[in-house]
């Protein structure tokens, strides 16, 4: 729900990112509002999964240039820590499995450290294994997954719907869902859409990197962002993701040669 | 961006017992020779069979040569440098606490082990040595009442000096290998523990070795015997200060368990490892067996292993008696430049003995960490059966890990397993637990314990939690 008096939760300005020295984000700007639900959809490798984890914090990504005002605050001088206690998530492509790790105890200290920053109490054992039964339920999922590792030995979808578990507990104010879609079933991506749409509100925001239609039909987008060569070629609203649809990205290529072109600006 | 750590960042914690307690000490010259074996075993006060014991282990040193197996790399020890004897100056031992030095109640008070009536460990007896000499040791009238002997290994030998006679040496002789004929030389102090005859030790028993003395070496001698039907669990601890020099320590173990008697002993060592250069630090080469001489006697080790440049240790059981079990639970953590050989002995004499190795190596920073083990199948042990498992985990690209496992069977039916895996905290898992509000370090010990949580639940409940931080301090400091 787009409401231009809503308050900014994310600024991104001209962001710049590098790995290895090797340039990937080349000017990303994107605002998101209290309430508003972004896509962002591109070709494979035109950096949408960098953009997410350079967000996060990820060490492996420098950043070379731009800001991002998360909250008002300066996000880039934020631990990765930091970030996901004040309510930055993000559901991850690949999720990683971490063997030996209870995910039950994994999901207690994150929560637990989710709710230390908003000023709530912390959860013992008993009263977090109510809270994340009931969260379970959300997505559907089997509470014999909480006895297990980190996503040890979880099929594709079973990791996709333990990054919606973990979401739905610890109510962030903009998550980013790196294709959260793919790998999913049917009834599976069914099960996280609503999740997501029950997990949305006027407070927080979402961003979904998806290369779906399907996704988009069950989750509404306010806006739908074409990013290319890592950068954001071309916004619009979720018409333009029916282009795409329709369309595929080679009008990108041509856009790009056109950007490449054009004089530069001088301020 | 903030300093978000990259793995390879992970830097041990500043060291917290690194402070040295300025106290009168009486040292004794550099340098070691037949007379100052002599002048130790002297000051003593000891019968003359121990004498000859020192001496006769002397002889057989000098004779013998460093190991140089091991996969460890040091620059020579001068023997000549090094002093063997140092003791606090307090003239005798105390009667009582009332009249230990101030000092040195302070010095194990800030290391956590509070020796005074009021504030001391419930459970826990404890014997507390500094340097070369036990100064005090708890709870032991009470022992004494179950019959139970604990005190120092020198006031044992004032005190029953024919137990002394008849175990010392008996599991670990004195020209066993260089380190233990070198300690059954010199060895000051430690702790001796008696466990009569149908006995469970009431309490905890636990010694706390404190290295101060920048230029002394420690030789500790500990000597347990758990008579036929009795049970004890036993703990050390140890610490040093930091010094940029390196510190000897040879210590002797001997553990005798008769006829379904059992003995589970547990080291916390968390020696002073060096800078993050490699410079300073401990060098550990020590020497522990234990021997299950009766039928169905039980021994169990359990190390969590983090301090030392250098640990020089292989914690082994001979199993003699039929249905004997031994075993050995072991974590090993490397940092910085630390380097670990450690494992175990499994000595199957006896018929259907049994033994379990479960060995845990964490290596970060640039140290080396490896496992040695030998199972050892003689041909009188039928149906012996062995099961080792041995991890390693490594902590950035730096790290090196090495496992040798050797078996040597002469009971073609012996039953013998071994699993070997090596993992890595990779990045992108630290990050996963760090995006999800997990700070770094609490992310690297969630893995950590995860990994070790097999050791640990064989350590006495009361340090199974004090091992768990200890490693997370070990891996600290990477963040800020
Ligand atoms: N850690 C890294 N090391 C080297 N190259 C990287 C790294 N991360 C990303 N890249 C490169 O950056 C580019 C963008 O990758 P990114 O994963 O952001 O793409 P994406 O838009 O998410 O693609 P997909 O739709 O396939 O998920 C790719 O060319 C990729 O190979
Ligand atoms: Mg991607």
């Amino acid at each position: 729900m787009i409401r231009p008096d809503a308050p900014v939760l994310l600024e991104i300005d001209d962001l710049r990112a590098s790995v290895e020295d090797q340039p990937i984000l080349k000017g990303v700007s994107l605002t998101i509002r209290a309430g508003e639900i972004h896509a962002v959809m591109g070709r494979n490798g035109s950096g949408k999964s960098t953009l997410s984890k350079v967000l996060a914090g990820h060490p492996a990504y420098a950043v070379t240039g731009g800001r991002v005002r998360y909250r008002g605050e300066d996000l880039l001088a934020l631990e990765p820590e930091e970030r996901a206690r004040t309510g930055l998530f993000l559901g991850f492509q690949y999720p990683v499995e971490i063997p030996g790790v209870s995910n039950l105890e994994f999901l207690r200290v994150a929560t637990n450290a989710r709710r230390a920053c908003k000023g709530e109490e912390e959860l013992d054992t008993f009263a977090f294994e109510d809270l994340v039964h009931e969260r379970l339920k959300v997505v559907q999922m089997d509470p014999a997954f909480l006895e297990r590792s980190v996503n040890e030995g979880f099929s594709g979808g079973e990791k996709k719907r333990n990054e919606i578990l973990q979401m739905a507990l610890l109510d962030p104010l903009v998550a980013i869902l790196d294709e959260t879609d793919s790998g999913l079933d049917i009834d599976a991506l069914r099960i996280v859409a609503g999740g997501v749409n029950h997990l949305a509100s006027a407070d927080n925001a979402t961003l979904l990197i998806t290369h779906y239609q399907r996704l988009l039909d069950a989750i509404t987008p306010d806006y739908v962002h074409v990013m290319a060569s890592g950068r954001i070629l071309r916004t619009g609203g979720k018409e333009l993701a029916l282009e795409l649809e329709e369309r595929g990205y080679d009008w990108v290529d041509a856009e790009l040669a056109a950007a490449d072109r054009a004089p530069v600006e001088v301020a | 961006m903030a300093s978000t750590a990259s793995v390879g960042d992970l830097v041990s914690q500043p060291y917290k017992y690194g402070f040295v307690t300025d106290i009168e000490t009486e040292k004794i010259a550099k340098g070691l020779s037949e007379d100052v074996v002599r002048l130790i075993s002297a000051k003593k006060e000891e019968p003359a069979f121990l004498l000859e014991f020192r001496l006769r282990a002397f002889r057989h040193w000098l004779q013998m040569q460093e190991p140089d197996w091991a996969a460890l790399g040091h620059p020579p020890i001068d023997y000549q440098d090094i002093i063997y004897y140092a003791a606090p100056k307090q003239q005798e031992k105390k009667a009582s606490l009332d009249e230990v030095d101030p000092k040195l109640l302070e010095t194990f008070d800030k290391l956590g082990i509070p020796l005074s009536e009021q504030k001391r460990l419930s459970n826990v007896a404890v014997d507390a040595v500094f340097d070369s000499v036990s100064i005090a040791t708890t709870y032991k009238e009470k022992l004494a009442e179950h019959g139970v002997i604990f005190c120092s290994i020198s006031e044992a030998v004032k005190e029953h000096p024919e137990l002394i006679e008849r175990y010392l040496g008996t599991v670990v002789p004195a020209n066993d290998n260089f380190f233990a004929a070198l300690n059954s030389a010199v060895f000051s102090d430690g702790s001796f523990v008696f466990i009569p005859k149908g006995v469970e030790c009431p309490m905890e028993l636990s010694t706390y070795f404190r290295i101060n003395s920048g230029d002394t070496g420690q030789f500790e001698r500990t000597l347990i015997v758990a008579e036929v039907g009795a049970s004890v669990s036993y703990l050390e601890g140890c610490t040093a200060p930091m010094f940029d020099t390196n510190q000897l320590h040879a210590a002797v173990v001997e553990l005798v368990a008769l006829d379904d008697a059992s003995i589970k002993y547990s080291t916390v060592q968390n020696w002073y490892a060096g800078d993050e250069n490699g410079k300073g630090g401990i060098y550990n080469f020590v020497t522990k067996r234990g021997q299950c001489r009766g039928a169905r006697s039980h021994i169990s080790w359990t190390q969590v292993e983090t301090g030392s440049a250098i640990t020089w240790k292989y914690p082994s059981c001979v199993l003699q008696g039929a249905d004997s079990v031994g075993e050995f639970y072991s974590v090993a953590l490397t940092n910085n430049r630390q380097q670990a050989d450690t494992g175990t002995k499994m000595i199957h004499v006896g018929p259907r003995t049994r033994s379990t190795i479960v060995s845990k190596g964490i290596s970060a920073g640039h140290s080396a960490n490896s496992y040695r083990g030998l199972v050892q199948i003689g041909p009188k042990a039928v149906g012996a059966r062995n099961y080792s498992q041995c991890d390693s985990m490594l902590i950035g690209d730096q790290a090196a890990a090495n496992t040798y496992p050797y078996i040597r069977s002469q009971q073609p039916e012996a039953s013998i397993e071994h699993e070997a895996s090596t993992s890595r905290i990779s990045a992108d898992q630290l990050f996963y637990l760090q995006s999800r509000g997990i700070g770094f370090e609490e992310a690297v010990s969630m893995m950590v314990s995860g990994f070790c949580r097999d050791v640990f639940n064989q350590l006495p409940m009361e340090f199974a939690a004090e091992a768990d931080k200890l490693l997370a301090l070990k891996l600290e400091g990477s963040v800020g």
